[in-house]
Formats: C-alpha cells, sequence, structure tokens
C-alpha cells in the first residue's frame, strides 16, 4: 500500500502504542501535523517546546511508557535540547521527532535549519537523520526499541520535510510493518554474571555493616517489588537516592531515606561507615558522594547497573555486575537461597543506625506568629493532606529537597524530579505529563518562585487541554539556594539571587492562565487550602505560599567536603563536637 | 607517564558516525593520537582504528564509553606484542646537498615516488618507531613537508585465541 511519509510517521507511532504526545507545529514538521487530525494519538499542545519535552518526561516517570515529542526544525529543536539532556541523565525513555529542513536544503542555512542530531549527539542516547522515506517505519521502531531498553534514554528522530510532505514525491512509501531491528551494534545484557553474582553474595554474607545504595536505575527497571523482598531477607537497611525516592517505602522499618548532599544525617552517615555498599541502579554521583576520596573509606562495593560504562567509573567495585537491576536482585535473592543463606549478623549496625535516628531527626523551627511560612511545613501539610498515592513532581532547588525530605514516598512513580541535569523549571511542565499518563491520581506540583517563572505558561497549556494539576508554589522571593550557598559560602555577599514576593502577582497570573489560585500566608491557613485544592479537579490550582527566605536545607555537606563534615540543623549538636 | 594504546573499532558505515566518536571523545576529556578511518571488506562497516594517550583505568572508560554508541559494533584493544601495526609515512625533502640520501632511503626500504633535482616525494610504511626514526634521519637533508596516516593494525596470525 502507498502512503506518504507523513501518514507513515503518526501510524508508526500508533504501532508502537503510542497514546499521546506532546508537542507544537511549525513549518518543517507541517506536514506530520495533519494526520494528527484523523490518528487515535491524542496531542497536547504546549506554549513553548521546553515544555513538552519535560512533560513527556513527566508522563515517562510516572507511566514507564516513553514520552513523545513533535517539535519543529531550527529553534523548535534547539528549545528541546534541555529535556532531552535532563532525559539523557535522569536515563527516561523519550522519543523526540523534529522536523528538518528539506534534505537537499540541509547544509545551506536554510529558514529554521539548524544541525540538530549535530546538536543533540551528545545529549541523546542516539539519534537518526532520516534520509528516506521508505526508512521511516523502521526508524521509529528502532527509535523506540533504543529510548525503552537498555539503559533508557532520549531518542530523537530528525525528519526533513520533503520525505514527509504529500506534495513531493519524495515522500511515497510502501507501508510495512517493521520486524526485528538491524541493530548489530546494540545488545544490553539483562542477566548478571552468575560468578559475579557468586561473589556479590559472598561479599555480603561476609559484611557487618552494609547498606544497600539504591537508585533510580531500581524504577527503571520496575525492580521495587524485588528491593523490597532481597532488603527484607537479608534485613538490610537501604538508602534511595533522590532519583529512588519510591523505590522502597519511607515508612519501612528498613528505610533510610535519601543520602547525600542534604539527605540525612543516618542515611549519610550509614553509608559513610558501611563496611559494604550495594549499590543497585545508582551510580556514585557526586551529590551523593562528596568528596569521592572520603567516601564511604571502609566499605567494599557491590555495584550492579544496565550500563557497564557505570561501573568502575567513580568507584572501584569488588562485584561488579551488569545487568538489569531487577534481574539481577533475583538472581542475588535465588543465590542466597541457594544456599540457605539470608545475611550476615549486624545487630550491632543496626543499634547504631536506629541510635542516630533517634539522635539526628530531620528537624526545623516553626514560624513565629506574624512570620513567613516554613517551606518545610508547608511539604508537611501537603503530605498529611493529601491523598496516599499522590504524585509529587519538582522544580529544582530549596524545595526540590524538602519536598524530598519531608514527603513520605510509601509507593515507586510517585516522585518525578530532575536530578542529574538540575533543571529549573521542570515541575509544572513534568506534572502536566503526570497527570495525563495518570488521570486518576492527584498530582501535585512544588515549585519555587525562580522555577516557576521559568515554565508557568504551560498552565495555560493545563486549562485548555482540561489537566487539573496541583501547584504548590513556596514563594520565598529568592532563588533560595543559591542564596543559601551566598549565605553560607560567601559570606552572606547576596548577589543577583532576590526576586520579589509580589512582582509578579501569582495569584493574578495563575487566574489569568485560567487556574483557580490563593495565596496563603499564615499557618492555619495552610490545610484548608491544601483541602480547597484537593477538591478542585475541573482546572489546575495554585496555591502560592509566602516562605521565608532565611531558611536553610539542613542536613548540608558542603561541596569539596567528606560526607564526615555534614552539618546538621543549627538546633542540634553538630556530630563530633561535643 | 603517558600509555598508547590501539584500539581498534568496527563500525556501520552510517553518516556520521565518525563525529559521535570524535565528539565522544572530545566531551569525556580523552585524548586521540592518532585516527584512521577506513572501509572493510563489508561495505555496511567501517574500521575506525585509534591511538589513544590514557592510563589503564581510564581506558576501560573509553572503551565502555564507545561501546554504548550504538553505531559501534565492535571494540578490541590491540595488545602491541599480539597485533601488526603500521603506518604510512609520505615526505618531501628538498635537498641542498642529497649525498648519502639514497642509501639511506634504501636502507630503511622506503621508496621514492617522485623525484625533481635535488627534491624527492618518498613514502614508507612500518611501524611508527621507525618513521619516527626514518623522520630523524632526513631532517638534516631538509624537510619540506610530511604527511603521516596514523596507524592501522590487525590481530597478529601468531596471537593466542580469545
Amino acid at each position: 500500500m502507498k502512503i506518504d511519509g507523513g501518514r507513515a510517521l503518526i501510524r508508526s507511532l500508533e504501532a508502537e502504542g503510542v497514546e499521546v504526545m506532546f508537542g507544537l507545529p511549525g513549518g518543517a514538521i507541517l506536514p506530520v501535523y495533519d494526520p494528527i487530525i484523523d490518528s487515535s494519538i491524542r496531542h497536547i499542545l504546549v506554549r513553548h517546546e521546553q515544555g513538552a519535552g519535560h512533560m513527556a518526561e513527566g508522563y515517562a516517570h510516572a507511566t514507564g511508557r516513553p514520552g513523545v515529542v513533535m517539535v519543529t526544525s531550527g529553534p523548535a529543536a534547539t528549545n528541546v535540547v534541555t529535556p532531552l539532556c535532563d532525559a539523557y541523565l535522569d536515563s527516561v525513555p523519550l522519543v523526540c521527532i523534529t522536523g528538518q529542513v528539506p534534505y537537499a536544503a540541509i547544509g545551506t542555512d536554510a529558514f529554521q535549519e539548524c544541525d540538530t542530531t549535530g546538536i543533540t549527539m551528545s545529549v541523546t542516547k542516539h539519534n537518526f537523520l532520516v534520509s528516506e522515506a521508505a526508512d521511516i517505519p523502521q526508524v521509529i521502531h528502532d527509535a523506540f526499541h533504543i529510548a525503552t531498553t537498555g539503559r533508557p534514554g532520549p531518542v530523537l528522530v530528525d525528519i526533513p520535510k520533503d520525505i514527509v510532505d504529500p506534495n513531493n514525491p519524495n515522500s511515497a512509501l510502501d507501508w510495512y510493518e517493521p520486524t526485528g531491528h538491524a541493530l548489530p551494534g546494540y545488545h544490553p545484557q539483562l542477566d548478571g554474571d552468575p560468578a559475579d553474582v557468586a561473589a556479590a553474595v559472598d561479599l555480603l554474607l561476609a559484611s557487618e555493616r552494609p547498606v544497600i545504595y539504591a537508585g533510580g536505575g531500581i524504577l527503571k527497571a520496575r525492580a521495587a517489588e524485588s528491593l523490597r523482598e532481597f532488603a527484607e531477607l537479608t534485613n538490610i537497611h537501604v538508602v534511595t537516592t533522590l532519583m529512588a525516592r519510591g523505590a522502597f517505602p519511607d515508612d519501612h522499618a528498613l528505610a533510610l531515606g535519601m543520602p547525600g548532599m542534604h539527605g540525612n544525617y543516618t542515611a549519610v552517615t550509614a553509608m559513610q561507615e558501611a563496611d559494604l555498599l550495594i549499590a543497585l541502579g545508582s551510580r556514585f554521583d557526586d551529590r551523593v558522594t562528596g568528596k569521592v576520596d572520603g567516601f564511604a573509606p571502609d566499605a567494599k562495593i557491590i555495584h550492579v547497573d544496565i550500563d557497564p560504562a557505570e561501573l568502575g567509573k567513580v568507584r572501584l567495585a569488588q562485584a561488579a555486575i551488569t545487568g538489569d537491576a531487577k534481574r539481577v536482585i533475583d538472581q542475588l535473592i535465588a543465590e542466597l537461597r541457594r544456599r540457605g543463606e539470608s545475611g550476615a549478623d549486624t545487630s550491632a549496625w543496626k543499634a547504631k543506625l536506629s541510635g542516630w535516628q533517634e539522635r539526628y531527626p530531620l528537624t526545623y523551627e516553626q514560624s513565629e506568629p506574624g512570620e513567613l511560612l516554613k517551606p518545610q511545613y508547608v511539604v508537611e501539610q501537603l503530605r498529611d493532606h493529601s491523598p496516599e498515592d499522590t504524585i509529587m513532581t519538582s522544580g529544582v532547588g530549596q524545595h526540590q529537597m524538602f519536598a524530598s525530605q519531608y514527603w513520605t514516598f510509601r509507593h515507586p512513580y510517585t516522585w518525578v524530579n530532575s536530578g542529574g541535569l538540575g533543571t529549573m523549571g521542570f515541575s509544572i511542565p513534568a506534572a502536566i505529563g503526570a497527570k495525563v499518563g495518570m488521570p486518576d491520581r492527584t498530582v501535585w506540583s512544588i515549585d519555587g518562585d525562580g522555577c516557576f517563572q521559568m515554565t508557568a505558561q504551560e498552565l495555560v497549556t493545563a486549562s485548555m487541554e482540561k489537566i487539573p494539576i496541583k501547584v504548590a508554589l513556596l514563594n520565598n522571593a529568592y532563588l533560595g539556594m543559591v542564596r543559601q550557598w551566598q549565605e553560607m559560602f560567601y559570606e552572606e555577599r547576596f548577589s543577583e539571587v532576590h526576586l520579589s514576593h509580589d512582582l509578579p502577582d501569582y495569584v493574578g497570573w495563575a487566574k489569568s492562565m485560567g487556574c483557580e489560585a490563593l495565596r496563603v500566608e499564615s499557618p492555619e491557613e495552610v490545610a484548608p487550602a491544601i483541602e480547597k485544592a484537593n477538591d478542585i479537579n475541573d482546572r489546575p490550582v495554585v496555591l502560592e505560599f509566602r516562605t521565608d527566605p532565611r531558611e536553610k536545607v539542613f542536613p548540608m555537606v558542603a561541596s569539596g567536603q567528606t560526607n564526615s563534615e555534614i552539618m546538621v540543623h543549627p538546633s542540634q549538636d553538630q556530630p563530633g563536637a561535643s | 607517564m603517558t600509555k598508547h594504546h590501539t584500539i581498534v573499532t568496527t563500525v556501520e558505515n552510517k553518516p556520521g558516525v565518525l563525529a559521535r566518536v570524535a565528539g565522544l571523545f572530545a566531551r569525556r576529556g580523552f585524548n586521540i593520537e592518532s585516527l584512521a578511518v577506513a572501509p572493510t571488506d563489508d561495505e555496511a562497516f567501517s574500521r575506525i582504528t585509534f591511538v589513544v594517550d590514557v592510563e589503564s583505568a581510564p581506558l576501560e572508560q573509553v572503551v565502555k564509553q564507545l561501546d554504548k554508541l550504538i553505531n559501534v559494533v565492535e571494540i578490541v584493544e590491540l595488545d602491541p606484542t599480539e597485533s601488526v601495526a603500521l603506518e604510512l609515512l609520505m615526505i618531501k625533502i628538498e635537498a641542498q646537498d642529497p649525498s648519502g640520501l639514497a642509501e639511506l632511503i634504501e636502507s630503511f626500504e622506503a621508496t621514492i615516488l617522485e623525484e625533481r633535482g635535488n627534491h624527492f616525494l618518498v613514502t614508507m610504511t612500518d611501524d611508527s618507531v621507525r618513521l619516527d626514526d626514518f623522520e630523524e634521519r632526513l631532517r638534516p637533508f631538509g624537510i619540506a613537508e610530511v604527511q603521516r596516516t596514523g596507524k592501522v593494525a590487525l590481530r597478529s596470525l601468531d596471537a593466542p585465541e580469545r
């Protein structure tokens, strides 16, 4: 059957099971937008292409299915570079279709031409420039395969206009459904080498102070249940990195919470004093390790990762296992069962951990009457007055750390944030994408005032498309995390960090974008406002909480320090001080 | 101390492959000493031979990161003791006094491609050390231009099976 490239592209997306895509049309991609009218795929029209990318990421985080983005050439392609890089660093499966000038015009500096594949080469798992219409079905099939298998990531497909334009003879092809992939250089290894698994179990059984260091790979591998079984079988405590919040329930007796620069004292110190770290889908990121030379000095390492390049990249592992986190955890469990073992005797270690938990809980001081709200209080109230399976998305900065610290994550895929790239403005579009993918769930976007101003225009998208997300805007009138660093490390010389509590008028702005909006200034107003927001399901809601800019995120490991030099909240005795 | 490793990669013969490989080296901070690209007996694949200048731990990263490129099909790190590596040199000599030059060229089994009076275009294919040596010995005669290809290599017939 003869078909044109544009229709073949949409049909290929349908064949991959795509239900929704996020995008914005323009000149070079115009022919592909025409068949969208007749397609089963829902298209969400964004207000800026960056929003489309982060929505697709939010969708992918929440559902596990690949997010799909479609935009035009040139400036649209450059506008998706940030979400592509974000998805690359956080291993989010995305397929991004970009329009391109006609093939013959490539390289001539044509209108809205840019070297999209060249620009995105280093921020995608792979990209394609399609030269012939007949290649479209196969390339789309390959793109989804690459994006979703192995270590997931973004794949970009650049499509010249002539091969999708029905008025151009170059666009004609005989439709076919691809079978299989012609990718001779791509063979992700899923099962761990049994010898390495056995070596890992040997290390585990010999350890006295083991900690499971669970990363985002647990979620990507859908391995949360296996992780829980493994932790319970071995009775080993679990830290969940920023990318793994929700991968292990925070209210579980073996949960230690988040490690790293703003991790809680027990999680950070447990890793630091461990004699064995069982790294599962985690990558020894600098925000977790602090100064690498002084990180977990006594620990042997079991490192499981689907990406062999992560093994030994930062820290040499005594047992390095390439494989899918779920499969390898199941192999570890099977090996332990085969040996009739569960774990080593760690009772002394456990006593130490619970001592730390008791001595150094997360803490803050409640605001005095008349003072601005404490951001931690707002997060606690959100947590206590929202459904247990609420999906929380976050931007980047202090509000992100408060959210990760003070929310109680009980379920996987309830936390959506920008970890590796640290993209301000991620929260609102990610929340829209998550809500589109999980329409029956409450989705709260926690955001800072700096972040909000970067992507708030997508609330128009949410209103128009009837995507009722809820935004908790922690307005402290500052770029809060930068302010914190300037206060602590630059002698309180505040350089270019002041925004404003009042400009813009957030409530007025939100209302103008079709949202319900409320300003909240005192503690007793917080819970009722949240409850009111939770009851609104026909449009987006923005709650602007006026928060105290002086509040800082603790604990903190200063940049360049080892994790042994962790600073706890000033109201607590500093470790080693007395 | 620097150490040179020869890495031979088989890549899919697709547009942009060289840019992917070169870009990877640049952004991961790996140093390329030399690089040679050519088709293989199968037109679907090309071979890129690199000499990289790394310590042994980063070398593992080089190989693993290269392997992540979808178009890279195979990577072999060649041990110098188990491989044959050659490089081609072309050199233009504008001699003031060519006496002894012909003997030198002959002793290195190099070939004179062109000869115009005291100007010579000479080529030689050998391992890099001998090429360096040859180049040094030619220097007193007056080198006008030098072109070298970078190393290509194959595993030796005598190398143990792996």
